[in-house]
């Protein structure tokens, strides 16, 4: 490809008209009512780069991850991989490549936080061998999982039950299995829902770090555009499943910007601390009706 | 244009360079205590249960060869089975009638009842491992009465009845499984999960739908085979011929590796098949293997020893209490216990009433069926609302 030449080196993710829906089950007919949640997306990711991902609900904010973690494939539009085409890589080259955090997350058998975080290990020993599914934690896989544990502050849940650790500490326990996995992109989808305010300081600080130290690539959903605005150097902003913006922080966080694509107004101004801007809502009694762009 | 990426080309600046000692947190001390410290699974802790487990079969094996309508003890028995295996035919023939009931009832209706035991619950710990639910079972998913279905009809054709077709019921019954579970599958699954209500109801259905094909092939046979046929759906152990049980011990053999080699897969697939997916498991595939197997082991152990209930939900479910759940040990530890809790059974079914037996299809029940209601009932307390999501 021409332009993969040219440029490509530098792109962790190239996307390419990307277009998807959900096949809804009807009977014994697999029927495509839902219209398309992703409509022709066109974007690149910079190799090294923090992104993130924002839009309102049911933008297409998670089947885009899922995409892009080849937990979903589209039906259009091609995605490639640091050059190489999603869809010809296998599932472990894809895991070997990319670690995925997904929302929310259950587990009704008793696996302890280590062996949880351990499965982060599975991809790299995957291979054509036929009992390559039976087989032991090597040290280095040990290794990986005690320093993921520790970054994410669960090394002292290793040998708790998953069910038995509050949502918080499961979330961070997940983080730690994508690290795990020695990843070059990092997935995360809301991965601060369940956490306390200590530690959205700490992972958005550890996974920054991790940024700037190992070149990891990640991309990160998240309603919370404060955080998104510290933290990212780009914001890709998604509306009906297409990107309707795609840019640094201060470009996008602009009241007029979140309005078209929100619907509502919102306060932005400059975060004390960052000089980064800063969203707030409306308050009850302000003088800013929420209302106001909404005619 | 690659088609292939090496994942060392773009993944060795981040999986190879250590870690920033500022990147690590307080808690975790140095690695070595650290990873001294994780109570993981070691090949060490996986020999020595499994040795256990394995010298635990073979004394009730040894136990249960002393029970029945003759007394026989414990001595004796292993008198006799020394001379079965020296080969000393004279020494045997001296033993008389007890050597017989020893050698070709009691001990190959044991090992019988040890394969079948443990083929049921393995198979039962791959089931449950893929609905993610601690429920699932072949006789409650309706695969048992698939494949006895299938089973029935070999029978009715003609082509379950001599040695040498032994081995072509087990593939009419593997045919049935495999219907069924496709049909379980099919009916429960939407949008690439099961949920447990829709795959328990298909169960149900499925076994209402096939009992009743089963009683329509056997109303329609002639009324001497009639009871023999009876007896075997209510699952019952009969002493087999020994070329029988090798040719079972063959299917148990090629089911367990194929299981075996699926024990990393199966710990990552109970996170979810998305999760599953992001982990680099290639879902599909390690699905069709499952199901394929399932019915393969399923079929049989049908065709030999008919419907035998429960065996598969109530054993994994206890191994896991105990052992955990990561399958590597999982998978042979249920496999064990499910043998020598089908050997008790049986005991107990031939020895309560004697000497009339009781089918053991019925102790497994009386034993599983309250266990199956006490999971039912404690989902208001384990968080088990999630089992039944």
């Amino acid at each position: 490809m021409n332009d993969s030449q040219t440029s490509g080196a530098g792109f962790a993710y190239q996307v390419g008209k990307l277009r998807f829906q959900y096949a809804h089950r009807q009977g014994w007919a697999r029927s495509k009512v839902n219209g398309w949640t992703l409509n022709g997306l066109t974007f690149e990711v910079v190799r090294g780069e923090t992104l993130g991902i924002i839009g309102p609900n049911g933008s297409g904010k998670t089947s885009l991850l899922k995409l892009l973690a080849k937990i979903l494939r589209p039906q259009e539009g091609t995605i490639h991989l640091f050059d190489a085409e999603l869809g010809v890589l296998s599932q472990s080259a894809v895991a070997r490549l990319v670690a995925y955090v997904p929302q929310d997350f259950q587990q009704i058998f008793p696996f302890t936080i280590a062996e949880m975080v351990l499965m982060g290990r599975f991809p790299h020993h995957q291979n054509r061998q036929f009992l390559s599914g039976f087989r032991w934690e090597t040290v280095e896989d040990i290794d990986q999982a005690t320093q993921a544990m520790d970054m994410m502050d669960v090394a002292h849940l290793a040998n708790r039950f998953i069910s038995d650790v509050s949502g918080g500490e499961r979330q961070r326990a997940i983080i730690a299995r994508a690290l795990a996995q020695a990843p070059s992109v990092l997935l995360l989808d809301e991965p601060m829902a369940f956490l306390d305010l200590k530690h959205q300081l700490e992972i958005c600080r550890t996974l920054r770090q991790l940024n700037e130290e190992r070149g990891l690539t990640v991309m990160v959903v998240s309603h919370d555009l404060n955080l998104a605005s510290q933290y990212c150097d780009r914001l890709l902003l998604m509306k009906e499943g297409q990107v309707a913006r795609l840019g640094p922080p201060q470009d996008l966080i602009q009241p007029e910007v979140l309005e078209e694509v929100y619907g509502c107004r919102v306060l932005v101004d400059r975060h004390p601390d960052s000089g980064l801007p800063r969203v707030t809502l409306p308050g009850r009694t302000g003088i800013v009706s929420a209302s106001a762009g909404k005619t | 244009m690659p088609v292939t990426v090496d994942h060392r080309q773009y993944g060795k600046d981040v999986a190879k360079i250590p870690l920033a000692p500022s990147v690590e947190a307080p808690h975790g001390g140095s690695q070595s205590t650290a990873s001294a410290s994780l109570s993981l699974l070691s090949v060490r802790r996986w020999v020595v249960t499994i040795l256990l487990l394995a010298g635990s079969s073979l004394l009730i094996l040894i136990a249960c060869l002393h029970f029945g309508a003759q007394r026989i003890s414990v001595g004796e028995a292993l008198q006799i089975l020394a001379r079965a295996i020296q080969d000393d035919q004279a020494g045997l023939a001296s033993t008389g009638s007890v050597g017989v009931i020893l050698i070709h009832v009691r001990l190959p209706r044991l090992l019988l009842g040890l394969m079948v035991g443990g083929c049921l619950a393995a198979v039962g710990v791959g089931l449950q491992a893929l609905a993610r639910n601690p429920l699932a079972d072949p006789y409650i998913l309706g695969i048992s009465s698939g494949a006895a279905m299938g089973a029935a009809v070999a029978m009715s054709l003609g082509i379950g009845n001599s040695l040498l077709a032994n081995s072509a019921l087990p593939l009419c019954a593997l045919l049935g499984g495999l219907f069924s579970i496709a049909l379980v599958y099919r009916i429960a699954s939407s949008s690439g999960h099961l949920p447990v209500h829709t795959l328990l109801l298909a169960g149900v259905i499925l076994n209402a739908v096939f009992s009743a094909l089963i009683m329509f092939i056997t109303s329609i046979m002639d009324p001497t085979s009639l009871f023999r046929i009876m007896s075997w759906l209510m699952g019952s152990l009969t002493a087999p011929e020994y070329p029988v049980l090798a040719i079972l011990a063959l299917y148990l053999a090629v089911g367990m590796v194929i299981l075996f080699s699926q024990a990393g897969p199966l710990n990552i697939l109970t996170l979810g098949e998305e999760a599953a997916r992001s982990l680099g498991v290639e879902v599909e595939r390690v699905k069709k293997t499952l199901f394929f197997t399932a019915a393969l082991l399923t079929g049989a152990v049908v065709s030999l020893s008919g419907i035998i209930g429960f065996v598969g939900m109530v054993i994994p479910h206890a191994v896991r209490m105990v052992l955990g759940a990561d399958h590597r040990l999982l998978l042979p530890a249920s496999a064990f216990v499910g043998g020598m809790f089908l050997m008790v059974a049986d005991t107990v079914a031939r020895t309560v009433m004697a000497p009339a037996e009781i089918p053991v299809g019925v102790v497994t029940a009386l034993v599983g069926g309250p266990f199956f209601i006490y999971l039912l009932m404690s989902r208001k307390n384990r968080g088990a609302s999630e089992i039944f999501r």
